[in-house]
C-alpha cells in the first residue's frame, strides 16, 4: 500500500502535466463537441442542434473530402504496409550482403519533415520535371504525364509521397518484431520444403498480426489527418481531387470566412471515423 | 545454390536496390537543385550546377534568415526540454505511484491519444486569440509542453527502472525528488536521448499549428517559411532547395548521432 506521503509525491509529478492537458487537450476536445452543435459566421453563433451534422450531407464538398481520404486511406495504406513487410522480410536474412546500408536507405526518408518532402516531390513531378523526364527517357511514356495538374494523376503523386516518406518507417517495426521471432520455425519449414512465400504467408503474417494491427491503426489515424502533403503539394487541387478533410476543416476555419461551428463538425466526423475504423481492424483481426 | 534461389536472390538484391534508390534520390535532387537556376530545376536537370551562392543570396534578400533560425531554435529547445521534463516526471509518476484511480486516469488519457488534432484546433485558436497570445511563442509551445505519447512512452519504459535503486535511495535518505533527479534520469538516459530525438523532430518539423498561430514574417519558422516559397504563384526551386536543405540539416544531425536510441525509441513501445 501506498504511504499518503509518497502518494504526494506521484500527485506532483504527474499534476503540471494533467493541468496543461486538462487546460490544451481535454477542454478543446469537449469544446469544439460544443461548437458543432452551433451554426454561424466568425464568433456570432447561435444554437443549431444537429443543423451541421444535416448540412454535412448536402455539402458536396464535404463529401469529396471524404470520398479523397478515404480513398488515401484503403489504396496507400495497404500498399506501403506490404512494401514495409516485404522490405523487412527480405533484410531479415543475415545472409544478405549490405543489409545494414539498404536499412539505412530505406529509412533515411523519415528524418525529412512533411513540407520538406512534399516541396521536394512538388518539384519532381513538375511537368517537365525530373520524373517526367526519366520516364520518357526510359520510354515508359511517349509525352510528359500531367502529375499535378489532372485530377487522377494528383491523387496518384500524392500516394506516391506518402509511400515514400512511410514506408521505412513501418519496416523498422517489422523488423524489430522479427528479431522476436524464433527462427528455429522458419529452419524447420525450410527443411520441410515449404516455399518461400507460403513461408511468408503461412507463418510470418500470422507471427506479426499484432505488429500489422498496430500498424494498420497507426497509419489509419496519421492518413485521415493527412494535411502537410496536399497542403504543400497539391493545395488540394485541381478540382479538389486531393482535398483531405484536415485541409477542408482548415479551409473552413483559416481561409474562408471562419464558420467554427461547421468546422467542428466536420473535425468530429475524424473523430467518428478513427473510432469506427480502429474498432473495425480490431474485429477482423480477432476474427481470423 | 539452387538455380531457383540464386533467381530469388537476384530478384532480392534488385528489388531492395530499386527501393534504396528511390529512397534516397529526393535527396540527391534537393542538394542538385540547391546549386541550379529555377528554370534547370523545372527541366529536372541531374547534375550539381554553380547557382548555389546566386539562390542563397536571393534566399537571404527574400527571408530574414537569422531571424527565421532563431525563432526555430528557440522554439525547439524549449519545446523539447519542457516536453521531457514535464513528460517523463508523468510517466515516472504514473507507474512509480501506481493506485487504481491513477490507472484509471492512464487509460482514459491513452483513449485520447487517437483524437485527432483537428478536433483541438479550433478552441485552441479561439482561447489563444482571446488571451491575446497569437503570435507568440507561448503560443506553440504550450499546447505541446504536455504529451500523451512521450508519457506513455516513459511509463512503459518506467516498468524497466529497478526496484532496488529507489528502495536503496530511500534508505539513504533521499526523498522522491531527489531519487528523479539524481538516479532515475541517469540510469534512464538512453530512453531520455529516445524521447528527446522525437520530441526534437516533432518541435521542429512542426507545420499546420505554426501555420495558424504563427502570423507575422518575424515569427516564421523555417518550416513555415519552405513552406512559404514554394506556394508562391511561380516558385524559385533553387532557392527553395537552399532552404530545404537548411531545413533538413539539423533533423539529418540529430538522426546520424542518435540513430540508435532513435530506431529504439520508435519501436520501443510496442517490443
Amino acid at each position: 500500500m501506498q504511504s499518503r506521503r509518497t502518494d504526494i509525491w506521484g500527485w506532483s509529478l504527474i499534476m503540471p502535466a494533467l493541468v496543461l492537458l486538462g487546460i490544451f487537450m481535454i477542454y478543446p476536445i469537449l469544446s469544439s463537441l460544443w461548437l458543432s452543435l452551433h451554426t454561424g459566421k466568425g464568433m456570432n453563433l447561435s444554437f443549431g442542434g444537429a443543423a451541421n451534422i444535416l448540412r454535412l450531407a448536402e455539402d458536396p464538398v464535404f463529401l469529396r473530402a471524404l470520398f479523397n481520404t478515404l480513398l488515401f486511406l484503403v489504396v496507400q495504406v495497404p500498399i506501403m504496409i506490404a512494401l514495409a513487410l516485404v522490405f523487412a522480410v527480405a533484410l531479415d536474412d543475415r545472409t544478405l550482403w549490405g543489409r545494414a546500408w539498404f536499412r539505412t536507405a530505406i529509412f533515411l526518408p523519415c528524418v525529412t519533415s512533411l513540407v520538406t518532402y512534399s516541396v521536394l516531390f512538388k518539384s519532381m513531378f513538375a511537368h517537365d520535371g525530373v520524373v517526367n523526364d526519366t520516364l520518357m527517357f526510359l520510354n515508359f511514356v511517349d509525352q510528359p504525364i500531367p502529375w499535378l495538374t489532372d485530377p487522377g494523376w494528383a491523387r496518384v503523386v500524392i500516394i506516391i509521397a506518402i509511400t515514400w516518406r512511410w514506408t521505412g518507417y513501418n519496416m523498422i517495426f517489422f523488423l524489430a518484431a522479427l528479431q522476436n521471432i524464433d527462427r528455429s520455425i522458419y529452419e524447420q519449414a525450410r527443411i520441410d520444403g515449404v516455399p518461400a512465400h507460403a513461408r511468408l504467408l503461412r507463418l510470418t503474417v500470422p507471427m506479426l498480426k499484432p505488429i500489422i494491427l498496430f500498424l494498420f491503426i497507426m497509419s489509419t489515424i496519421g492518413t485521415l489527418q493527412l494535411f502537410d502533403e496536399v497542403m504543400n503539394i497539391t493545395e488540394g487541387g485541381p478540382a479538389d481531387a486531393t482535398l483531405t478533410l484536415s485541409l477542408y476543416i482548415y479551409n473552413l476555419t483559416f481561409k474562408f470566412m471562419p464558420s467554427y461551428g461547421y468546422a467542428s463538425t466536420v473535425s468530429y466526423v475524424i473523430v467518428v471515423l478513427v473510432a469506427i475504423l480502429s474498432w473495425l481492424q480490431f474485429r477482423l483481426a480477432r476474427d481470423k | 545454390m539452387s538455380p531457383v534461389s540464386r533467381i530469388l536472390r537476384s530478384a532480392t538484391y534488385l528489388g531492395l536496390g530499386l527501393a534504396a534508390l528511390i529512397s534516397v534520390f529526393p535527396f540527391y535532387w534537393m542538394l542538385v537543385s540547391m546549386t541550379n537556376s529555377a528554370v534547370e530545376v523545372a527541366n529536372g536537370k541531374l547534375t550539381f550546377g554553380d547557382q548555389l551562392i546566386a539562390n542563397f543570396q536571393s534566399l537571404l534578400t527574400e527571408v530574414d534568415m537569422v531571424r527565421v533560425l532563431f525563432n526555430s531554435t528557440v522554439i525547439t529547445l524549449f519545446g523539447t526540454i519542457l516536453t521531457v521534463a514535464l513528460s517523463s516526471a508523468a510517466g515516472y509518476g504514473f507507474e512509480i505511484f501506481r493506485s487504481r484511480f491513477k490507472d484509471h486516469l492512464f487509460s482514459l488519457l491513452l483513449l485520447m491519444l487517437s483524437i485527432p488534432f483537428g478536433a483541438m484546433m479550433i478552441p485552441l485558436f479561439v482561447m489563444f486569440a482571446k488571451a491575446g497570445l497569437l503570435n507568440s511563442f507561448a503560443a506553440i509551445l504550450l499546447p505541446g509542453i504536455a504529451s500523451i505519447f512521450i508519457v506513455f512512452y516513459f511509463r512503459q519504459a518506467t516498468k524497466a527502472f529497478p526496484h532496488e535503486l529507489r528502495d536503496a535511495a530511500r534508505i539513504d535518505g533521499l526523498n522522491e525528488l531527489q531519487i528523479f533527479l539524481r538516479i532515475y534520469l541517469p540510469v534512464m538516459r538512453s530512453t531520455y536521448a529516445a524521447a528527446t530525438v522525437i520530441v526534437f523532430m516533432a518541435n521542429w518539423n512542426a507545420y499546420l499549428w505554426p501555420l495558424i498561430v504563427l502570423q507575422t514574417n518575424d515569427m516564421k519558422t523555417i518550416t513555415l517559411v519552405v513552406s512559404s516559397l514554394v506556394s508562391a504563384y511561380n516558385p524559385n526551386y533553387g532557392v527553395v532547395s537552399v532552404a530545404a536543405v537548411i531545413a533538413t540539416l539539423p533533423t539529418c544531425l540529430v538522426f546520424f548521432i542518435l540513430q540508435r536510441s532513435f530506431v529504439e525509441g520508435l519501436t520501443g513501445g510496442v517490443k
